[in-house]
């Protein structure tokens, strides 16, 4: 480094800011110091120093009197200053034209902002609109107007209360009104806008409200979200929950909403209950189309019959039906409508290629709604219905208290009978029956009782039809009969000497049971009783089948050495062939029959006849190799007569009551009384 | 509508100062008008350090850059560039570490469009008018010009957060700013200050609230706090002429007159 270059570094003032560092601006000086030294190049030099940003003036300053050359410090001068003023002139040119520019982008910008805006404006999917305080709208944009079935220049015309539909609510106009008036600034809600084509479209609706810069209400905007196609679903939805789908009328869950507003806004309520008569056997035989078409014909007749405002049919299930009454004048006006239902359904169907007839049976209630409520009344109507349908069908019963009354308590009875059968409320008693000849004990038949915690004890004729109603049968027959097999098996291991059968009743629903023959076969096995010490007593009806074939499990009972007794013989459309043809070893005779022979001395005609026809079932009988016991022997008259026509054995209040099994023991002793001593 | 609208500028107003011109007038610079050489007169003659100040945080900017191409950086992101006329940060880099990536930002319209006229035809820079506040724009813009925020990247926040008063919350700017980084990314700040400062550096302060913005002075920690989740390099946060000088530079015995702290931290 010269001594020229070193001092002349030392000389630049560092104030100004010098973009190169120590190294950068010494080997400029050199290259500069060596240029000054060639003495040709002065205004270059003075550039050179302006290009690498040594602007401060001082820096001239230090620089020129280094410079012994005064020619050439003065070209140096003129260098510097003339690129001085080049690059200060070219910078404020630079920065005239950024300014220009960033005018420009902010104009662009700006512009592309507001168009953008406008683009989202009139491209959304949504519908915007602009209306003014005075309820002009000014703006709207394409899918607002298309929405509505306008152009954008036709709904520019328009106010926004003509955008007013039936189904606003008075609230709604009311927040329109609070907004204009700057008490509110955004409303949501749904709403229906009328269409140009005259029908409507839904929306959910967003309204703002825009202040001016004083704060004070200059426009509403709108916007507005098409949901026409979601509120159909919904409506639908709630129709498919509501409704039922073959017929399309309100359905159970709908008729119960129906009954609570009738129960909570009105002052009496009728109600029609229909079923109809033999369905089961037109879906069995014709098929579930078949069916299924006659009961939407079914529905349309009885929407036909529901054609006040009043009046709301509806399906419940299956075949069954309602017609719910708002406000009946009264009982006629209910049986008036049931008559008229009964007619229409009544009339025929062409369903297919199918001309069918139906009746129908209805149960007609007609209540004040303080006197019951909507699932009583239901009750009620249903029972009234059985009702109808146990008087022979094809007609209506007006509900009667006391009937429902005795029919709730039948149902009540019969619900409890499998927990009482659980409780071991039934029990078994015995009524001995006794050989006419000796008139010694030979058996026993067993009878069933139920000791009812409040009712006391019922007698078969009580339960037992429920019992067969509801199934129970199967269950309490064999409770019987296992009861009645052990006490059987007990006394025969306490008399082994003096055999006593017991005689059990058998219901046709038990008969039928496929298992009842192992079912037997196992309870004589549990309790160790000699088969032939059983006798089971059917009816006729359970022997033979509806359609005349007997009862398959008969052989194989027999054959196991029980025995087979028909029960009320005489009472059905007794058919003697099967006598011959089954293995049955006891008849038992009607009491009707036993009764005609109650007083010879008044023998009227009939008591004749009953002699007669009791004296040629025993000939029969007998020749037939089966013995004959007669029921409900009572004299001692009967049962000298019933000997005398060769009745084998008799029962009967003559004999004894019914007995517990502890009571029955002592007449079973060899020793014991003959019933001939008890006059 | 997922796409935000897009920022708009706010206007140009010629008869105010501005803080990226009154800057250049300080540099030496022609790129300023009257108003702005009015005003920095006035600061001046208030704080005769002003101009010191303003020179070194350009000479620190320059041996930070050239730091960080040494450290392997190839991707600056240069926040409040400003109207620089010499010692511009892409100029650095390039010559420190060709092919490196530059990208300024500035929330003046004019500044920016300065620098799109000096950055035309330069290859990987690129210019985002933005305000530092809005550290999501400036990130997804920058990313649109080709910065890679998976690869390490140097944020520069030179002479820039002083302008952002508390209630527009720095911290948080910064934090987002770092938290988009990568591992092994840098983070320059350099900021003013009071501490050291005699009063009428204060009054001068006060003056600076005739540009767009007011100059904020803010302690060494607020300072610190900044570099959450960075390391700072050495020497740590230093009065500016305190940060690695060049041997040839012998550091100023009251280096606090410049009132102003700088640091670099590195991300973790």
């Amino acid at each position: 480094m010269t001594d020229f270059v070193q001092l002349w570094l030392q000389k630049i003032p560092r104030e100004g800011f010098v973009p190169l560092d120590g190294a950068g601006l010494e080997a400029l000086l050199q290259r500069l110091a060596d240029r000054l030294h060639q003495g040709t190049d002065g205004r270059e030099v003075g550039a050179e120093l302006v290009r690498a940003h040594l602007t401060d003036p001082e820096v001239l300053a230090q620089t020129l009197p280094l410079i012994a050359d005064r020619e050439l410090a003065g070209a140096v001068a003129a260098g510097y200053a003339q690129a001085l003023r080049q690059a200060t002139m070219a910078e404020q040119e630079q920065l005239t034209r950024a300014v220009l520019q960033g005018h420009a982008s902010v104009e662009r910008a700006l512009r592309a902002s507001e168009s953008r805006l406008r683009a989202i404006f009139h491209h959304a999917a949504i519908g915007i609109g602009v209306s003014t305080m005075d309820g002009r709208i000014v703006r709207v944009n394409q899918a607002f107007a298309d929405l509505l079935g306008y152009t954008v220049d036709e709904m520019c015309t328009m106010t926004v209360p003509q955008l007013a539909h039936p189904s606003d609510p008075p609230g709604m106009w009311q927040l329109y009104e609070e907004m204009i008036r700057g008490e509110r600034d955004h409303v949501r809600l749904e709403k229906a806008y009328p269409r140009s084509d005259g029908g409507a479209v839904w929306t959910d609706l967003t309204s703002s409200l825009i202040r001016d810069e004083q704060g004070a209400p200059e426009l509403t905007i709108v916007m507005v979200h098409d949901i026409t196609e979601p509120r159909r679903l919904q409506e639908s939805l709630e129709h498919q929950a509501t409704h039922d789908p073959l017929t399309g009328l309100p359905n159970r869950t709908m008729i119960a909403a129906h009954l609570e507003r009738i129960f909570k806004t009105a002052g009496r309520v009728g109600l029609c209950y229909l079923d109809l008569d033999g369905f089961k056997r037109i879906n069995d035989t014709l098929g579930h189309l078949v069916g299924d078409a006659l009961l939407v014909a079914v529905a349309e007749r009885l929407a036909g019959c529901a054609d006040e405002p009043c009046r709301v049919a509806g399906r419940m299930s299956g075949d069954e039906f309602v017609l719910a009454v708002r406000d009946p004048s009264g009982p006629d006006e209910m049986r008036a409508l049931a008559e008229r239902m009964l007619a229409e359904l009544t009339r025929p169907y062409e369903i297919g290629r199918h001309h069918l007839r139906v009746s129908a049976s209805i149960g007609v209630v007609d209540s004040d709604v303080g006197a019951t409520t909507p699932a009583e009344l239901m009750k009620a109507a249903d029972l009234t219905l059985y009702v109808a349908k146990s008087e022979g069908r094809a007609r209506y019963v007006m509900y009667d208290a006391d009937r429902n009354a005795r029919q709730s308590a039948r149902y009540a009875l019969a619900a409890a009978m499998p927990d009482a059968l659980d409780r071991g409320e039934f029990s078994v008693v015995y009524q001995p029956l006794v050989s006419l000849a000796d008139e010694r004990t030979r058996g026993v038949e067993a009878l069933v009782r139920w000791r009812h915690p409040l009712l006391g004890e019922l007698s078969p004729s009580t339960f037992i039809p429920l019992a067969e109603e509801t199934g129970v049968i199967v269950a309490l027959g064999r409770h019987v009969l296992e009861q009645a097999c052990a006490q059987a098996a007990d006394w025969a291991r306490r008399l082994p000497d003096t055999p006593i059968f017991v005689s059990v009743n058998i219901t046709v629903a038990q008969a039928h049971e496929p298992a009842f023959p192992s079912e037997v076969a196992k309870i004589l096995a549990d309790t160790g009783l000699d088969p032939r010490l059983l006798v089971l007593e059917l009816t006729e009806s359970a022997i033979m089948d509806t359609d005349g074939a007997p009862l398959a499990a008969l052989d194989g009972l027999a054959d196991r050495g029980i025995r087979i007794a028909i029960d009320d013989f005489g009472t059905g459309y007794s058919n003697l062939a099967y006598l011959r043809r089954l293995p049955i070893h006891i008849l038992k005779l009607a009491g009707p029959f036993v009764d005609g022979l109650r007083n010879p001395a008044s023998a009227s005609e009939g008591a004749a006849v009953d002699e007669q026809i009791v004296e040629t079932i025993v000939r029969l009988a007998h020749a037939l190799n089966i013995t004959v016991t007669a029921e409900a022997v009572e004299t001692r008259l009967q049962a000298d007569r019933l000997r005398q026509l060769g009745c084998d054995t008799g029962q009967g209040y003559l004999f004894s009551r019914p007995l517990p099994p502890d009571a029955i023991l002592p007449l079973l002793h060899k020793s014991g009384p003959r019933f001939a001593a008890h006059p | 509508m997922t796409e935000p609208i897009e920022w708009v500028p706010a206007g140009i107003d010629v008869n105010r100062p501005s803080a990226a011109r009154v800057y250049d007038y300080f540099l030496g610079g022609a790129h300023n008008f009257a108003v702005d050489r009015a005003l920095a007169e006035q600061i001046a003659a208030m704080t005769p350090n002003i101009g010191e100040t303003m020179r070194s945080n350009r000479v620190f900017l320059r041996r930070a850059v050239r730091y960080l191409a040494g450290q392997g950086i190839r991707q600056f992101l240069d926040i409040g560039s400003g109207i620089p006329t010499a010692g511009n940060v892409h100029e650095i880099a390039l010559a420190a570490a060709p092919g490196a990536s530059v990208v300024y930002v500035d929330i003046d319209p004019v500044a920016v469009e300065h620098s799109r006229a000096i950055l035309a035809g330069v290859d990987r820079t690129g210019v985002i008018c933005a305000d530092v506040r809005d550290a999501d724009r400036v990130l997804a813009e920058a990313e649109k010009l080709g910065l890679d925020f998976t690869r390490p990247v140097a944020v520069l926040l030179a002479g820039v957060l002083h302008f952002v008063p508390d209630a527009d919350d720095p911290a948080s700017a910064v934090a987002a700013l770092g938290a988009a980084v990568a591992p092994g990314s840098y983070l320059l700040i350099s900021h003013a200050t009071g501490d050291g400062q005699p009063a009428e550096v204060i009054e001068a302060q006060k003056l600076s609230g005739r540009t767009a913005t007011e100059i904020v002075l803010r302690p060494a920690a607020a300072v610190t706090s900044y570099f959450q989740g960075f390391d700072l390099v050495e020497p740590g946060l230093v009065f500016i002429p305190q940060w690695r000088p060049d041997p040839q530079d012998p550091v100023d015995e009251h280096p606090e007159r410049v009132g102003a702290y700088a640091g670099v931290g590195r991300k973790g």
